[in-house]
């Protein structure tokens, strides 16, 4: 066998031993010394290092949070394939499957906000297309710091206008997502990419490479210098002393995806029979996409021949031919002698293909650069058998000896605090940032943003998807744990005012660093907290995405689990949206409110702050007001549903008034500030006055009568001890316009 | 009658035309792709919307060099109704078959959202199921729609009733809002908005339908004339 060597400019095992080099790359002193004594038995050289570094990142090992995604409820009948692969898939009947993912672009987004917003688009994409499914729609989940500075909204609209260029380019609908501020973001700003897929379920592809002799072929863009260990660096935190590490970011092509995504559906559905395996090039590109490849085949081994790389830049070394994070590549598994078959297809469809190497005998990972062997590791050393920690776990200082009372708002005058709230960016409308997205092509979508959850319909079948992204980062702090029951309650509920029953959820983890007890502490708790909720919504985890060390200055972000939830509406006649829709309708409030101030909208914008415990949250109740909504949706007795968030009751009300141009006339037993609280387990629904004794009857006690909706286009609401008086036209202009003026 | 529909690499809107023109308007439809060099046995080819190329360059300035582009301009000589839309109107401009061109928004920024269309001309090949000055609604998605022709070419327009299709609350900043324009002939129409993303009530507008049925009525009274 040929003996390992090194390349003469880069640094000599030796060097990288007694230099410690192996810790700029990002392993520890521990993972150096088990590479060197417990899996090569010998001093790795540079390109290892690098191969180790990319695959023992956090972001391609899961290190430190397996043993705390482990906890997540995974099972479920409908569940054909759960987390592990490119993509969950869940079986929604005729033959049809329904694939989705979430993936973060925190850091890259954090250094170049137009580029990292466009990559994450696209990285997500290939996670959906390499599975069989072809992209149907996709959604972004945003936090940003209240726009203050040049530098903030900079950020903000390069971040939007990333998602706009690439997603608009490749046809892919942009139907919703969520945006919310808040200053725990500065330095952090989060954004995360949901993609749903459909696909028949008799096409699935799998990611792996099996079977000696038959070829490993690269397919999409050529390689280049950008994101030189890009998973890496995401792994690291930022801090204002290290701003020269912000480097190592990917620029993104969406015509070349395009062209990418409809060459790969075209072998997978037309010559499944000489395509073994298909995997993404994403985080740590070609080592990460080979070595999964190759582990999760078992019992094989892999040689590549680095010179057959394409490359746009020359003079490229092995590690950064094998760490580089060029957009739109992809990796294929192919059998032996059906290479011309589908090398043609990508020539046809205008996309680079080249056999880089094939699957061999043994288990070794080995790579070949101008003729000689450059690396020869166990494959199995680089993807299944990184390390994994168990970190300690302590409660943070902020939730020791916390105030028990709620938060009590100070109002004066009910109308004029409404309208300050309407112009908080987090519950003002979004729409200057969604109608920079083309949110209708494929010409499926039923309910595109602005309302609770965004409806695709299945063409030709009688039945649709319903899509929502949700997290409220200030619950999670002052409660990880019930916040991130709350996270996913709010999902469904979304899911439910839309007319569908739950059937999944993907998540982004938003952290900060796992290395510090506090930190781990919020993560393992709010996913346990997560997976009580979906095990209570029978809506499993089948995919999802880590991102910690979202930390500046040492300053964590708030805990933010972004849930991303599919659910099945069964017949098109159930989608139900938010806006009220005609006069006389009778307006009711679905579920019980209670004094529930802490973490809320309201003690934000009175105190610029959230403090104090939690408000409580049950879980049964929650499941129960849901199938409530449910049972009234499907047997036709609603208007409109709307859940209650941010801004509490009196929000969803106003919120459901603005789309048609109607008001409403309504008096309630709770006080002025019990409309602003932000108690869970809630709707605000609409019901023709015909179905009113069949909606009572069915909900009993659960609901309670407001009034009706008016076509005088005005709000008028009374409380016990103040009333709600505005003209709806006066009340939207506040809600649509506050975030464009702010980002101006 | 059967329609062609052209798809180029980029080209994102080709299967919304073509379910629209199956589903809805129940006419024969078939893909072309840009590789192609003839059009025989066509009766109406619809340019569908996109990012041709990326629309590097310059929207549509790449795709008018594909193989099938002289076919379509022999096509739109022969008199035969030709639609491009969005991008399609953009390589519409680029080939030589429309006048005037597409610019960037004024906002700089993609547009995608429902817009109010006064219909101009009532008469054309492509209108002829709506009456003059009636008010359509239909979806826009574009970031190069501001459409742009120097004063001498608008009086054209003008005078020969081209404009087809003006804009209400003009989004983008084209010239006198227009919206959508014809050749001189009457039987090639450039729009920006998308009438196939307007076919079914459910998805928010049925408003789109009138224009593929005037091209599918205009034909037929075509063949009827020819065959009388």
């Amino acid at each position: 066998m040929d003996k390992v060597i090194e390349q003469t400019t880069e640094a000599t095992p030796e060097q990288i031993r007694d230099q410690k080099l192996y810790q700029a790359m990002g392993l520890t002193d521990h993972e150096y010394r088990l590479i060197k004594d417990d899996v090569l038995h010998r001093l790795p050289n540079y390109t290892e290092v690098g191969l180790f570094s990319g695959m023992w990142s956090e972001h391609c090992s899961y290190k430190n949070s397996k043993p705390v995604l482990k906890k997540f409820f995974t099972k479920g009948k409908h569940v054909v394939k759960g987390p592990g692969e490119g993509a969950g898939i869940i079986d929604i009947g005729d033959n049809q499957g329904v694939v989705f993912k979430a993936e973060s672009h925190n850091h890259p987004s954090a250094v170049e906000p137009f580029q990292g917003a466009t990559t994450g688009v696209g990285g997500i994409l290939r996670d959906i297309f390499s599975m069989g499914a072809r992209p149907i729609a996709s959604l972004d989940s945003l936090r940003f710091s209240e726009p203050q500075t040049d530098q903030d909204k900079y950020f903000i609209s390069q971040i939007v206008a990333g998602i706009s260029a690439y997603g608009n380019c490749i046809g892919v609908p942009t139907v919703g997502g969520d945006t919310a501020f808040d200053d725990a973001y500065e330095h952090n700003p989060l954004v995360n990419v949901m993609c749903v897929g459909l696909m028949d379920l008799d096409k699935i592809e799998v990611g792996a490479a099996a079977g000696v002799g038959n070829s490993i072929v690269y397919v999409g863009h050529k390689t280049g210098r950008d994101g030189i260990n890009g998973a890496s660096f995401a792994s690291f935190q930022f801090d204002s002393e290290h701003e020269s590490q912000r480097s190592a970011v990917q620029v993104g092509d969406p015509f070349e995806e395009k062209l990418v995504m409809e060459a790969c559906l075209d072998v997978i559905n037309n010559h499944a029979k000489a395509l073994v395996g298909i995997q993404d090039m994403g985080a740590a590109g070609l080592v990460s996409s080979s070595a999964e490849m190759g582990s999760k085949a078992g019992g094989n081994g892999m040689v590549l021949d680095l010179d057959l790389v394409p490359q746009r830049e020359t003079g490229m070394s092995a590690f950064e031919l094998m760490l580089s994070e060029s957009q739109e590549r992809m990796l294929l598994c192919v059998k032996a002698g059906h290479e011309a078959e589908v090398l043609n297809v990508f020539a046809d469809h205008g996309v680079d293909a080249v056999v880089i190497g094939h699957v061999t005998e043994g288990h070794q990972y080995q790579l070949r650069h101008h003729g000689k062997l450059v690396a020869d590791v166990p494959v199995d050393s680089l993807a299944s058998q990184a390390p994994v920690y168990h970190r300690e776990s302590a409660v943070p200082e902020h939730l020791k000896n916390v105030d028990q009372r709620q938060f009590s708002p100070q109002i004066t005058n009910p109308t004029e605090t409404l309208k300050r709230l309407l112009a908080q960016l987090t519950i003002a409308s979004k729409e200057s940032i969604y109608e920079t997205y083309d949110t209708q092509v494929q010409t499926n979508t039923v309910v595109a943003p602005g309302s609770d959850a965004a409806v695709v319909r299945v063409r030709h079948y009688d039945k649709a998807l319903a899509i929502t992204t949700d997290v409220n980062g200030r619950y999670l702090y002052l409660n990880p744990r019930i916040g991130g029951q709350m996270a996913v309650a709010e999902a469904a509920r979304n899911i439910v005012a839309s007319g569908g029953v739950p059937l999944g959820i993907t998540d982004c983890l938003n952290f900060g660093n796992p290395e510090k007890p506090d930190q781990f502490y919020e993560l393992d708790q709010a996913v346990i907290g997560m997976s009580e909720a979906c095990e209570k919504f029978e809506a499993p985890v089948i995919s999802g995405n880590v991102s910690l060390n979202n930390e500046y200055d040492n300053v964590p972000i708030y805990p933010t689990p972004m849930v991303g939830m599919v659910g099945l509406i069964k017949g098109l006649k159930h989608v139900t949206t938010q806006d009220f829709k005609q006069a006389g309708d009778l307006v009711y409030i679905l579920g019980q409110t209670h004094d529930d101030f802490n973490g809320s909208q309201i003690q934000k914008m009175q105190t610029g702050k959230i403090s104090g415990k939690l408000f409580d949250f049950d879980l049964d109740y929650e499941v129960h007001i849901q199938q409530l909504t449910t049972q009234a949706i499907q047997k036709e007795l609603l208007n409109s549903a709307h859940d209650i968030s941010e801004g509490g009751l009196i929000a969803s009300i106003a919120e459901s008034t603005f789309g048609n141009q109607l008001g409403v006339d309504l008096s309630s037993d709770l006080t002025v500030n019990q409309f602003f609280s932000e108690t869970q387990s809630r709707f605000v629904v609409s019901v023709p006055k015909q179905k009113q004794a069949e909606f009572e009857a069915l909900v009993g006690e659960n609901a309670t009568r407001l009034g009706k909706v008016v076509d005088d286009n005005h709000l008028f609401v009374q409380a016990t001890d103040g009333y709600f008086d505005i003209d709806v036209d006066a009340a939207r202009d506040i809600w649509k316009g506050a975030l464009a003026c702010r980002l101006k | 009658m059967k329609f062609a529909i052209l798809a180029f690499p980029g080209s994102n809107c080709e299967m919304d035309l073509y379910y629209a023109i199956q589903d809805i308007i129940k006419e024969d439809v078939e893909l072309v792709s840009y590789k192609e060099s003839s059009l025989t046995g066509f009766d109406a080819v619809l340019i569908p919307g996109g990012f041709s190329y990326g629309d590097y360059l310059r929207s549509g300035a790449i795709a008018r060099f594909s193989p099938i582009v002289p076919a379509l301009q022999k096509f739109a000589k022969s008199g035969k109704p030709v639609l491009g839309i969005c991008n399609g109107f953009q390589i519409l401009t680029e080939a030589g078959l429309l006048p005037g061109s597409l610019q960037k928004n004024v906002s700089a920024k993609f547009i995608c959202k429902t817009e109010p269309l006064v219909v101009n001309n009532a008469d054309s090949v492509f209108s002829s199921q709506f009456n003059a000055g009636q008010v359509i609604h239909l979806p826009i998605a574009h970031g190069d729609g501001n459409y742009y022709c120097d004063q001498e070419t608008l009086r054209d327009l003008v005078a020969n009733n081209q404009i087809v299709f003006r804009y209400q609350n003009n989004p983008n900043g084209s010239v006198a809002n227009i919206a959508g324009i014809t050749n001189r002939a009457g039987n090639v129409l450039g729009m920006m908005p998308h009438p196939e993303r307007a076919v079914e009530t459910v998805l928010g507008s049925s408003d789109g339908i009138g224009i593929f049925q005037s091209i599918v009525n205009n034909v037929a009274n075509r063949e009827v004339v020819a065959h009388g």
